[in-house]
Parts: structure tokens; C-alpha cells; sequence
């Protein structure tokens, strides 16, 4: 069943003239994983502190957790978690005295803070770092600390602001693990937003578009491509030797093949519908050498950029 | 008095964790108090704080010293006035080193200035303030506690160091201090924490407006050093443009006289000299100007500890509404500001 936790209804933004949030509309169900993804400065940061209460909207209405969050920020920052980007700790401070102060100040008793500090340390696995001042921590070390910081008042939604950013591959790939396996554990909901396309692929549920203070579109990668490329819903990659013009002519007068675009050997061939064996049978037929031959899924960073084509040309 | 209780358990815990365990433990604390204590606690673990005290103990004796060297002189030889010895510990001097109010009054603002100047820019810039914030508490909790941290530190350390100084001086002197005396340094001590509450907001002020703490505390500084070199020369300057050149009658010479002292009242610091040494040097009678139809018949005795009071009154009032005019300023545009992460 469907309960939705996160409500946006026409939510706008402005600061003077300029409109950073402009009538968004979003809803976030319960225990799913959603990635708000966009470029720098789309409004990601804006949306995410109003859902907090730390900005207020110039209209439009934030619910998170069926409570308003610019009306009572309090008791939605009891149930929601946030990591900020670029996260910071109090540097003379051990990891653990961080934690702790967290915990107390979310109204937990210095037993208590310990015990569950203790258990989430182990859990993002910085237990032997537990007693480093942490502004020893590196960087992936420091946003898996506000893991735990976030983790500590048992939230029922989280809310990462780019939080792989400037971390190494493998850590990218560790902490993208934690939080799924956190979410599908625990049954908590995460917001994440980012503007690295293939992360956000690897974990979301859904994903939702967020360019210039609008949400372009929003849905599972899969129906995001459908969304965005109704008119060539299918590419299809192929390597062929030699590519000679008469093959593209050829490849070009089948049924289904809108346009071929050529790169030395490398050929991308445009179709309404999948002719991915006609188009081997083409090649094949034309004595030519088929060296490869693939169809290529849209992912995010074609639907990112399309669409960014698609507005310079407008 | 139940919070007062409470907070000196937090603050006791917190400095010495080991003792009085237990029940403290399970409790759940208001977050307000639980930042206090944190400040608290950084404000002590802090290499600023402790090299401040030790500058500021260092001064203290000091002062104390030459004190002592040069009381026996101070001791009047008609015995029928009251002599209050003892508040001269405070007062005199043999001219190498200024006295203690002087001291106070000069490394208050010092104080205040550095335990202040970085209080909410240089959270914001460690990314930490976006993280506090977004814990379920009110915003003007991290302003409110940090005000209130930086003075219980301030205020302990100037009882320590005023009951240092009388403690020490009983022993050297072997007077004890009457019930007014007694009463008149804790006025005074009370005195000392809003001079150094106002700068410490003045600089918390700076804190919220300026990004960088090196900017916050050279303004601070730069407010500082104005108010203790060069506004006296400002209002000379001031008092000789404006000094009635004809007809000069006594009416016009004591409005200009009273004239150039409000505008010296203008300054903190002014405030603060007048009226602690109303209060250390019982003798004195008035603070402005004085005509002989005034002293006529007045019998030359020391100002009883109401009287006294009555003369700072306002003083005292002017310095806690500097205090409150920083601390409101402080307080809108701490709540008007987006909270980004750096």
C-alpha cells in the first residue's frame, strides 16, 4: 500500500526577483528511496530546508509526516533526519562525544546516547575511529559519521543533500549500500538528492527531475526514458568495419530507422521501434564485419542531457 | 531557582563526570541546557579562555600587590571618617601598576570580545550550525545558550577572582570588610559581568553579521579601541569648539559642563569607570558638576550603600539597554537568516 509521507503542493520559492522553487509538486511515498536529482543551483537545497522548516515557502505547502513543516518545524525535525552536504562535526570533539550530543539534543538521556551511539558507530563501521577527534576524519569517514548522526533520533525519513559528494568510488558504492540496506532494514523513507546521475540510478526507486526550480518529470528511470523519448524511444550502438556509405544508406531505408549518426566505425542508429535484428541482418548481408552490436538503455545521463539540448535549442 | 539548580548539576557534571553519576544519567535534558553546557565546557577546555584568565589573574595580583605597597598611605589620618580600607584594595595605586578597577575596565571589553566574536560564524563555517539546527529545537536556543554560556563563565570567573582578591587582602591587611563593604563588591562584581555581557554581545552582534570570525573581531576590537582611546579626544575636541566664549556666566558654563559629560556617558567604558567608582570610593557624592549652594551644609561624610546606588542607578540602566539594544539586533537577524550548509 501506497502512504504517502511527503507532501509538496505548489511550493514556490522566491528570493527578490529570482525564483528558486517555483510551484513544485511532489509526493514521497512511505519506505521508498527518491532521488531528486539536478544540476547545481536547480533548488535541490531550497525544497530540502523547507521541508525542514529552516525556509520558509512564499506559497504553496510542505506536509512530511502528515505535520506542516512551516508551521511546526519542531515536531517534523523530530521525525526527520539531515544530512547537509559538506557535513560538520565539531573538529575537538571524538566522534562519539558528536553523537552524544546529538542524542541530547533530541531529548535523549546520556544512557541511552551511549547505547544507541554505540550500536550505529558499529553500524556505518567506524568503531575504532569512535575515540578520534573528528577532525582527523576523512571526508567519507565524516559522511558516514552523519549517517549515524542523522540515524541517532530513529527518524522515519531521511533527507541526504548530496551526500556522496568528494568521496572515493568505493566509498560512493559502501555508503550507497548502507543507505539502501538502511532503508529496506528499517523501513525508513530517503529523499537524496544529487546531481551525479549513475548513483542515483543504483539505489533509487524513483527519481524526480528538478531543473531550474521545476520538476521536469519524475517516475523510475524506466518510465523517465519513456517520458522524455516518446519520439526515439529506442538507440541502437554498433561498430562495423568498414562503414561504408552505402551501408548507411542502407541501415537508413529500413522500416523503423529514423536517423544514423556516424563516428568513424562507431554508428548510432535512431528507431522508433526495436529493429535490432533487421539491423544486424543489414549488416551482415552487406559483407561488412559486425563487431559489435548493443542497445543502448537511456539512462539518466541521456535523459540529463537531452534535456539540456533540448533547452539550449529553444 | 530550579533551573539555576539544574544547570549548576549540568555544568558539575559536565566539568567532573565521574562524580555524583547515576541518576543524572537517565535523565532527559532540555536541549537548551544541554548546549549551555557544551559551550560551557568548550568555553573551559578552550587555550582563549584559559590564556585570557590567566592575563586577567595575573593582573589581579598585581594590582593587588601594589595595593598593598601603597594602602598604608591611603589610610586617612582624621578617624572620624569612615576610612572603608578595605574597598581601597580595589582602588589605589602607587602609580607602576593601574589599579584593579582599572584593569577590569580595561580587559573586560577584551574578554567579553573573545569569548564572543566567533560564536555563530564559525559554527556556520564548520557546517555545524545547518546540523544543530536541524535537531528538534527552537532557533534562538543556540543564540539564547550561547549568551548565557559565555556568561556563567564570565560571571564565575569574576567572583573567583573578586573573592580572591578580598580573600587575599584579608589575610595581608588583617581588616575584615564591613557588611557595606561587603555588599558594595558584590555591586561592583555585578557591575563588571553586564560591562563584559555588553561587549560580549556587541561582539556576538558582529558574530551573526560577519562571515569571517577575523572580521567580527577586528570590528569588535575596532569598536573597543574607539571607545577606550578615541572618543574622549573626540569629545574634547568637541567640548573646546563648543565652549561659550562670551558672556560667560556660570549657567552657561555648567550646561556646557554638563553638556560635554553626557556626551562622554555615550561610551560604555564612561559609564562603567563612573560607576564603579561611585561604588569603591564611598566619598564620592555626585557625578556631575556641583554648585556651592549645593555643597553648602553638606556634611563631608561617605555616601551610604542606597545613595550610592541611587547615583549609578542609571548608569547601570544604560548599560544593561546597551546590552539588550545588541542582544535584540543580534537576535532578528540571527532569525532572518537562511541557515545554508558553509
Amino acid at each position: 500500500m501506497k502512504q504517502p509521507i511527503i507532501e509538496l503542493t505548489d511550493l514556490t520559492k522566491r528570493y527578490g526577483e529570482h525564483t528558486a522553487v517555483d510551484g513544485l509538486t511532489l509526493t514521497v511515498n512511505r519506505g521508498e528511496i527518491f532521488g531528486l536529482l539536478g544540476p547545481n543551483g536547480a533548488g535541490k537545497s531550497t525544497t530540502i530546508l523547507m521541508m525542514l522548516g529552516l525556509a520558509e515557502p512564499t506559497s504553496g505547502s510542505v506536509f512530511v509526516c502528515g505535520i506542516n513543516s512551516t508551521r511546526q518545524p519542531i515536531l517534523v525535525k523530530r521525525k526527520v533526519g539531515y544530512l547537509p552536504d559538506d557535513v560538520g562535526f565539531y573538529e575537538d570533539m571524538t566522534g562519539l562525544e558528536n553523537l552524544l550530543y546529538t542524542a541530547r539534543l533530541n531529548g535523549l538521556s546520556r544512557v541511552q546516547a551511549e547505547e544507541r551511539a554505540e550500536k550505529l558507530l558499529e553500524r556505518v563501521g567506524l568503531r575504532e575511529a569512535a575515540r578520534k577527534k573528528a577532525g582527523t576524519y576523512s571526508r567519507g569517514m565524516r559522511q558516514r559519521l552523519g549517517l549515524a548522526d542523522v540515524l541517532i533520533k530513529q527518524p522515519e525519513v531521511i533527507i541526504l543533500d548530496e551526500p556522496t559528494l568528494g568521496i572515493d568510488p568505493e566509498g560512493v558504492r559502501e555508503f550507497l549500500q548502507l543507505i539502501q540496506a538502511l532503508s529496506r532494514d528499517e523501513g525508513i523513507t530517503v529523499l537524496l538528492s544529487s546531481h551525479h546521475l549513475h548513483q542515483v540510478q543504483q539505489i533509487c526507486d524513483r527519481v524526480g527531475l528538478f531543473v531550474g526550480g521545476r520538476m521536469l518529470a519524475e517516475g523510475d528511470i524506466h518510465s523517465l526514458s519513456r517520458q522524455l523519448f516518446s519520439k526515439e524511444p529506442v538507440v541502437i550502438e554498433t561498430q562495423v568495419s568498414p562503414a561504408s556509405p552505402a551501408l548507411i544508406d542502407k541501415l537508413r531505408q529500413i522500416d523503423g530507422v529514423s536517423r544514423v549518426e556516424q563516428d568513424g566505425e562507431k554508428l548510432a542508429v535512431h528507431c522508433l521501434k526495436d529493429v535490432t535484428a533487421v539491423i544486424s541482418r543489414t549488416i551482415v548481408e552487406s559483407d561488412a564485419a559486425l563487431l559489435h552490436l548493443t542497445q543502448k538503455e537511456y539512462g539518466l545521463d541521456e535523459i540529463y542531457h537531452r534535456y539540456f539540448e533540448g533547452r539550449g535549442a529553444s | 531557582m530550579s533551573k539555576a539548580w539544574e544547570l549548576f548539576r549540568g555544568i558539575a557534571g559536565r566539568l567532573d563526570r565521574s562524580a555524583a553519576a547515576g541518576q543524572r544519567d537517565t535523565k532527559q535534558q532540555h536541549p537548551f541546557w544541554v548546549i549551555v553546557q557544551k559551550e560551557v565546557a568548550d568555553h573551559v577546555h578552550s587555550w582563549r579562555f584559559n590564556i585570557l584568565l590567566l592575563l586577567m589573574m595575573l593582573t589581579c595580583i598585581g594590582s593587588l600587590y601594589t595595593a598593598m605597597m601603597s594602602i598604608r598611605d591611603a589610610v586617612p589620618a582624621d578617624e572620624s571618617l569612615k576610612s572603608f580600607l578595605f574597598l581601597k584594595l580595589f582602588t589605589v595605586s602607587d602609580g607602576t601598576l593601574p589599579a584593579f578597577i582599572t584593569f577590569i575596565g580595561f580587559l573586560g571589553p577584551l574578554l567579553g570580545i573573545g569569548l564572543g566574536f566567533d560564536a555563530i560564524n564559525s559554527e556556520r563555517n564548520k557546517g555545524t550550525l545547518s546540523r544543530v539546527l536541524s535537531q528538534p529545537l527552537h532557533r534562538d536556543y543556540v543564540l539564547n545558550a550561547k549568551f548565557v554560556a559565555a556568561l556563567i563563565v564570565i560571571s564565575v570567573m569574576f567572583f573567583a577572582l573578586g573573592f580572591l582578591v578580598m580573600g587575599l587582602g584579608l589575610l595581608a591587611i588583617g581588616i575584615p570588610p564591613t557588611p557595606e563593604e561587603f555588599w558594595r563588591m558584590i555591586v561592583f562584581l555585578l557591575l563588571a559581568i553586564c560591562y563584559v555581557a555588553f561587549w560580549l554581545n556587541l561582539a556576538i552582534l558582529f558574530s551573526v553579521r560577519f562571515r569571517q570570525p577575523a572580521t567580527s573581531a577586528l570590528a569588535s576590537i575596532a569598536v573597543w579601541i574607539f571607545f577606550s582611546v578615541f572618543f574622549s579626544m573626540i569629545v574634547k575636541l568637541i567640548a573646546t569648539a563648543t565652549f561659550p566664549k562670551e558672556a560667560v556666566d556660570a549657567g552657561s558654563l555648567l550646561s556646557h559642563q554638563q553638556f560635554v559629560q553626557y556626551l562622554l556617558r555615550l561610551s560604555p567604558s564612561q559609564l562603567f569607570t563612573e560607576a564603579t567608582t561611585t561604588m569603591l570610593t564611598p566619598s564620592v557624592r555626585s557625578l556631575g558638576p556641583l554648585t556651592m549652594e549645593q555643597i553648602y551644609g553638606a556634611i563631608p561624610s561617605p555616601l551610604p550603600l542606597g545613595q550610592s546606588l541611587l547615583l549609578i542607578w542609571p548608569h547601570v540602566t544604560g548599560l544593561v539597554a546597551a546590552t539588550m539594544v545588541c542582544f535584540g539586533l543580534s537576535y532578528v537577524m540571527f532569525m532572518r537568516q537562511e541557515i545554508r550548509s558553509r
